[in-house]
């Protein structure tokens, strides 16, 4: 039988949609990817694939009987990579099959739980590098472009941190954000002009802002400097929202 | 509020404070309830690096540099003429809430000078804890110094407010303090350990019996040395490490290479370098000993009172006990797997999964993450090939150095050329 693409919307739904296809229609011969990713091609036949929310649950209550695997196919998910449904699938495949959800000595099994760290270390930064500013209307402002799309992760984390605390975390990349409004944590999307957040900010923030930059100074030790290490774990491209690195 | 002055007032106590080197943010298991701020419940977060490379993640400061005391190894003591500045209670308690507001730091990191009396200053770092955990409702990390001599009811009160407290030893050796400080008493800094340590085992027991038991301290005590002032020897300071990891259950001991900052006839000259390798390799023995089961003594022991510095300590422990090489990944323990270099505790956990589907071989473990210059002369797996001449330690020793370009490698050239 010929080569089978399978193009669903881009959402996780679909990709669980896609997969409840290759099971139902045994599908040796499959590929999965992304609407925007799709180029026809003479040689397979394409089958667009219709999100089904029934369809997806009962998919994602299977692979969730191995409860880290699953959710290493929805990190891995994330990493919006053109080629990561071929991994998820064939490992999809082969832990339903074999039961061996930690056998790392299985390609596609590894290479999900190497994109899941990655993710995971995107994840963390975030949460370490977003920069809040305080508008005058006591709406705390962060601007990210992550890597990955990692915004769905975090969110629990900046909830429980920031209970009495309005905050907008605003991915610039994706364009959409995080609001949280003291009761729940919403995923918003808006035009987002910098002029005007700068106009909104409140008074207080420059003092602030100036205070984190001289404090960075401050507490490193010149005579051990080591530019290296430091980029190594500050990388340039998260700078432009760093305001130890990038002031008002 | 005078942004300017406190800005100022900023400046010259993080300078003072950023000698103290932990900046662990982890452990805690205070947890917002009743929609406060702040949580430290989860991992620790390093917000940024300096440019030295190390971690910021609490806002670290001094309540003042103002001291009674003339310690030769400190920034701040009596003598030195620098300028001096104290921060006001409140000041510190909004400074770390706005700091922490804008998700730029875990937590306050707080010491001080001892003015006065070590009771006063203690009372005041009490103040400001109590201050933003009773009034501010902060569940952020909160770590506080003991001070030297203060008195059991204070370290009692202060555990209650303060998610680690620390003492710092500093010197590593009773004759070395005496050189160095000679107006602190070794005993003074033992007390507040040793009534931490109590006090965090009786709210465990207590706890076991109400779960409404507050937490004590629940990220632990630390304590830091410093490496390189005295003419110690690396056994000196891992043995003594050792000693308050177990008698005082030590989270963490913290190893700081002295940093010239001032002219002393008792201590390296300005302008030495500081000892960031030999820092670095006495990290790597702690962690050994916390976490891969060593016994100090195999490490470090009358034949070899230092550790290389060209090569990491489990390789220089392996090569001095190549009978118990080569190990076979596939059937090995977990003791043994631990003990082969350049294999961590993340690897070794991923093999003894992996392991039980299939035997590895050699591509296995390189995508495992197995560091193979250094580990393929302690193992067998399954393949053919392994190392199968007879090679002398340090002919094992020559070709890893050969095939690797440490990081380190123009530090230690350095560093050897002195002898």
């Amino acid at each position: 039988m010929a080569l089978q693409k399978l193009i669903y919307d881009g959402s996780f739904e679909g990709l669980l949609n896609a997969i409840f296809i290759v099971y139902q229609e045994q599908l040796d011969d499959a590929e999965i990817l992304e609407e925007r990713f799709y180029e026809p091609d003479f040689f397979a036949e394409a089958q667009q694939v219709y999100t089904d929310d029934t369809k997806a649950t009962r998919v994602w209550e299977g692979l969730r009987k191995f409860p880290q695997f699953s959710a290493s196919v929805y990190r891995s998910f994330l990493t919006e990579l053109p080629d990561k449904e071929i991994y998820i699938l064939d490992a999809v495949r082969y832990v339903l099959k074999t039961k061996n959800d930690k056998d790392y000595g299985q390609p596609s099994v590894l290479k999900l739980a190497q994109l899941t760290k990655q993710v995971g270390r995107e994840k963390h930064r975030m949460e370490a590098f977003v920069r809040f500013k305080r508008t005058k209307d006591d709406l705390y402002v962060a601007l990210i472009e992550p890597d990955f799309n990692v915004l769905p992760l975090i969110a629990k984390h900046f909830k429980s941190r920031y209970a009495d605390q309005q905050f907008l975390i605003f991915d610039q990349k994706r364009s959409y954000g995080i609001f949280y409004d003291l009761e729940r944590v919403e995923f918003v999307t808006l035009d987002f002009d910098d002029q005007q957040l700068k106009e909104a900010l409140h008074q207080e923030e420059k003092h602030y802002d100036k205070m984190w930059q001289d404090y960075f100074v401050s507490t490193g030790i010149k005579n051990r400097i080591n530019k290296k290490l430091h980029l190594q774990h500050v990388p340039k491209r998260y700078w432009k929202y760093l305001n130890e690195k990038n002031p008002l | 509020m005078n942004f300017e002055r406190i800005r100022e007032k900023l400046n010259i106590l993080a300078d003072a404070a950023k000698y103290d080197v932990s900046c662990s943010s982890s452990g805690s298991k205070r947890s917002n309830t009743g929609k406060g701020l702040g949580d430290s419940s989860g991992m620790g977060i390093c917000h940024s690096y300096t440019e030295d490379g190390r971690c910021i993640s609490l806002l670290k400061i001094l309540l003042t540099n103002h001291c009674i005391f003339d310690c030769a190894y400190c920034v701040s003591r009596k003598s030195n003429d620098i300028k001096r500045a104290g921060f006001k209670i409140q000041e510190v308690v909004d400074l770390t809430i706005n700091f922490y507001r804008r998700n730029y730091i875990e937590g306050l990191f707080l010491s001080s000078g001892i003015f006065s009396s070590p009771d006063y200053t203690m009372e005041r770092l009490i103040a400001v804890a109590k201050k933003l955990r009773l009034e501010e409702n902060f569940n952020g990390y909160i770590h506080l110094k003991s001070i030297p001599g203060c008195s059991d009811e204070l370290m009692r009160e202060a555990g209650l407010y303060a998610d680690r407290l620390s003492i710092n030893i500093e010197i590593p050796t009773v004759s070395g303090l005496k050189l160095l400080a000679p107006e602190k008493d070794h005993k003074d800094f033992i007390k507040p350990m040793e009534k931490v340590k109590n006090e965090i085992l009786q709210f465990k027991a207590d706890r076991k019996v109400s779960r409404k038991t507050p937490v004590y301290a629940p990220a632990g005590q630390s304590t830091q040395m410093i490496v390189g002032a005295t003419g110690e020897s690396d056994k000196d300071i891992m043995y003594s490490a050792v000693h308050y990891y177990s008698t005082y259950n030590m989270k963490r001991v913290y190893y700081s290479g002295y940093v010239p900052v001032l002219q002393d006839e008792r201590l390296p000259a300005l302008g030495t370098e500081v000892p960031m390798l030999r820092e670095n390799r006495l990290y790597q023995t702690d962690w050994l000993l916390r976490f891969y089961g060593f016994d100090v003594r195999e490490i470090l022991n009358k034949e070899y009172p230092n550790l290389d510095v060209d090569i990491d300590p489990k390789l220089s422990w392996a090569l001095r006990n190549m009978h118990l090489f080569p190990v076979d990944v596939n059937t090995a323990d977990k003791r043994m797997l631990a003990r082969i270099p350049g294999l961590g505790m993340k690897s070794m956990y991923k093999i003894l999964n992996a392991r039980k589907y299939r035997k590895l071989n050699w591509e296995h473990l390189k995508t495992i993450g197995v560091a193979l210059n250094r580990a393929r002369y302690f193992m067998i797996c399954d393949s053919k090939t392994w190392e199968k001449r007879d090679l002398e330690p340090h002919r094992i020793k020559s070709l890893i150095l050969q095939s690797s370009q440490s990081k380190y490698q123009k530090m230690y050239n350095d560093q050897l050329r002195l002898f």
